[in-house]
C-alpha cells in the first residue's frame, strides 16, 4: 500500500482522496485540497505554523500523514469564517493586532480554537502555555495573547462553540 | 523535506501488528509520529515499511493494577499530563510535563514512543529510571520485560529488538511519603533538556533513604546516578553534603556538547540543579 484511498471531512465537506501514503497531512491540505491557509514552516513540528484542529485538538499538519487522517473531521483557517462574518477569534486577532504578516496566525487560530472550547477563561499564563508550540516572528506575542484573551470574552458572551463546523 | 516512499499498514489489532514486524527490511511502527516524522522529513529515516498503531485501541489506557500504573503503548502525552491516576500517584511525571513539548505534539505523541525514540536530552528516560518502570516487548508467541535502568543504552538506542513491540509501561506506586524533585534548564521550556536532573527519596529516622538520582540531556542517554545515591543513603540532609555530591557527579559526567550549551556549561548546571532537586526531595518526603 504505497498509494491509500480514504475519506475525511475538512471544514464540514467530506473529501476523497486516493494519494501516495508519504503525503503529509499538510500537503494533502494544501495541494491535494487547495486550501493554502495552512501553512507550512520548518516541517519538523517546531513552527507550530502548520496547526490544525483534528477531531477537536490541535495537531501538526506536517508530522500526520494524510492518510492518518482518515474518518477524522478537520478545521483549518477557511472554516472558521461564516461568509463574510469573521469567527470570534479571527475578529479578536483583528481587532486586537494580534497578526503582522500572518504567517503563523492560522496556526495560533487552531491553537486558540482548542484553548477555548476547553477553558472559557484561561488567565494569561494558560494563553501564553497554550501557544507556547507557535512561533511568531512579527508581533512579539503580546497582541496575540491580547486577542485570545478578548476572544475569550466574545466567545463566553455569545456561548458559541468555538470548534466551529459550517453547516 | 518529503519522506522517502513506504508501505503502509495500519493493522487493527496488536496479533496483526506483530505479525507484521516480522516481515523483514526497515520497518518501523509509528506512534504519534512526532519525532519519526520529523526525522523522516529530514529523510534521516527512510523505513521500508511503518506500521500505523494509532486504531490498536486495545493499547490506549492507563490503569491501576494493585502497586502499579500500567500505561499502554497508545496513551498520548495529554492524556498522561492530564491523568489523575498519574497526579495523585506519580507527580513527578505531571510536573516533569510542563517541560515536555507543547500541546499540539503532546496531543498526538505518545510516552511510550517517546521512551523507544531514547532522544539523550527526553527527560521521561531519566524519570523512568528514578520510578523503576518496568518496559513490557511483546513479540508474535512471546513477552518480555525489561527494566527502565536497561533498556536505555545510548543515544537513540534501547534494548527493543526489530520484532518487539512496546506495549506497556508499568510503573509501582513509589512508598509512602516518597519525596521527589524535579529540575531543567533548556533555551525554552517545551525543549529538548540541557540539563535535566530528576531525583525520589524517603526519610527514615532523620536519615535520606532509598535515594534515587539520574541526569537527562548530559550524558549519551540518561543515566541513574550509582555514586550519588550510594553517597546520600543513611546520611542526614545536609546542604554542604548535597553540594559535594553535586561536584562530584559533575565531575563524573561525560557531557554530549552543543552549539548552545558545552561541557563545562553542563557540569554547571548539574552542581546548580542537583542540590536543589534533593533539597525539594527532602522537603516533600517530612
Ligand atoms: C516541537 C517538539 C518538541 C519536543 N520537545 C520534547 C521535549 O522537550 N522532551 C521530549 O522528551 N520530547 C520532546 N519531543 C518529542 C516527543 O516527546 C515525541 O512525541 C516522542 O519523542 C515520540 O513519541 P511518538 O509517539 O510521537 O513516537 P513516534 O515518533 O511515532 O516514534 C518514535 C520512535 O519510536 C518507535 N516506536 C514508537 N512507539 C513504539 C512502540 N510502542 N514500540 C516500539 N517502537 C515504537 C518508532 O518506530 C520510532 O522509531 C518534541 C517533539 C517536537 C516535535
Ligand atoms: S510546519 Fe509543521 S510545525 Fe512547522
Ligand atoms: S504575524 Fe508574522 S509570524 Fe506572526
Amino acid at each position: 500500500m504505497t498509494t491509500v484511498s480514504f475519506e475525511l471531512t475538512v471544514n464540514g465537506r467530506l473529501r476523497k482522496a486516493t494519494v501516495p501514503a508519504r503525503m503529509l497531512l499538510s500537503d494533502f491540505i494544501r495541494q491535494e485540497l487547495a486550501l493554502p491557509g495552512t501553512h507550512v514552516g520548518c516541517e519538523h513540528g517546531v513552527c507550530g505554523s502548520c496547526n490544525v484542529v483534528l477531531d477537536g485538538k490541535a495537531v501538526r499538519s506536517c508530522l500526520m500523514f494524510a492518510v492518518q487522517a482518515e474518518g477524522s473531521e478537520i478545521t483549518t483557517v477557511e472554516g472558521l469564517a461564516r461568509g463574510d462574518d469573521l469567527h470570534p477569534i479571527q475578529q479578536a486577532f483583528w481587532e486586537e493586532h494580534g497578526l503582522q504578516c500572518g504567517f503563523c496566525t492560522p496556526g495560533m487560530l487552531a491553537s486558540a480554537q482548542e484553548l477555548l472550547a476547553e477553558n472559557p477563561d484561561p488567565t494569561d499564563d494558560e494563553i501564553r502555555e497554550a501557544i507556547s508550540g507557535n512561533l511568531c516572528r512579527c508581533t512579539g506575542y503580546e497582541f496575540i495573547i491580547s486577542a485570545i484573551r478578548s476572544a475569550a470574552v466574545k466567545l463566553r458572551e455569545a456561548d458559541t462553540e468555538t470548534t466551529l463546523q459550517p453547516t | 523535506m518529503k519522506p522517502s516512499a513506504f508501505r503502509y499498514e495500519r493493522p487493527a489489532d496488536l496479533p496483526a501488528a506483530l505479525a507484521l514486524l516480522g516481515s523483514g527490511g526497515d520497518t518501523r511502527i509509528l506512534a504519534g509520529g512526532q519525532s519519526l516524522v520529523p526525522m523522516m522529513n529530514y529523510r534521516l529515516a527512510r523505513p521500508d515499511c511503518l506500521i500505523d498503531i494509532n486504531r490498536l485501541s486495545e493499547l490506549d489506557y492507563i490503569r491501576e493494577e494493585d502497586d502499579v500504573i500500567a500505561i499502554g503503548a497508545l496513551a498520548r502525552h495529554a492524556a498522561v499530563k492530564s491523568s489523575d491516576l498519574i497526579a495523585a500517584h506519580l507527580p513527578i511525571i505531571a510536573e516533569a510535563y510542563d517541560w515536555i513539548a507543547h500541546a499540539a505534539v503532546r496531543n498526538r505523541g505518545t510516552l511510550c514512543g517517546n521512551l523507544c525514540h531514547a532522544d539523550a536530552a527526553s527527560e521521561m528516560p531519566a524519570i523512568m529510571q528514578i520510578l523503576e518502570a518496568e518496559l513490557v516487548l511483546s513479540k508474535t508467541g512471546a513477552q518480555r520485560s525489561v527494566a527502565a535502568t536497561d533498556f536505555f543504552v545510548g543515544t537513540y538506542e534501547t534494548a527493543i529488538a526489530a520484532d518487539e513491540i512496546l506495549t506497556e509501561l508499568r510503573i509501582p506506586k513509589p512508598a509512602e511519603k516518597t519525596g521527589w524533585g524535579f529540575e531543567e534548564v533548556a533555551m525554552r521550556r517545551g525543549d529538548y533538556a540541557w540539563c535535566t536532573v530528576v531525583a525520589t527519596l524517603q526519610i527514615r529516622d532523620g536519615q535520606i533513604a532509598s535515594p534515587r538520582i539520574a541526569l537527562a540531556g548530559v550524558n549519551a542517554c540518561a543515566t541513574r546516578l550509582g555514586d550519588a545515591e550510594r553517597a546520600l543513603a543513611g546520611q542526614s540532609p545536609e546542604e554542604g553534603l548535597f553540594a559535594e555530591i553535586a561536584q562530584d557527579a559533575a565531575n563524573r559526567a561525560e557531557p554530549q556538547e552543543s552549539a548552545a550549551s558545552d561541557a563545562e556549561y553542563k557540569r554547571d548546571l548539574i552542581r546548580a540543579l542537583l542540590p536543589r532537586v534533593l533539597g525539594d526531595a527532602v522537603a516533600r518526603a517530612r
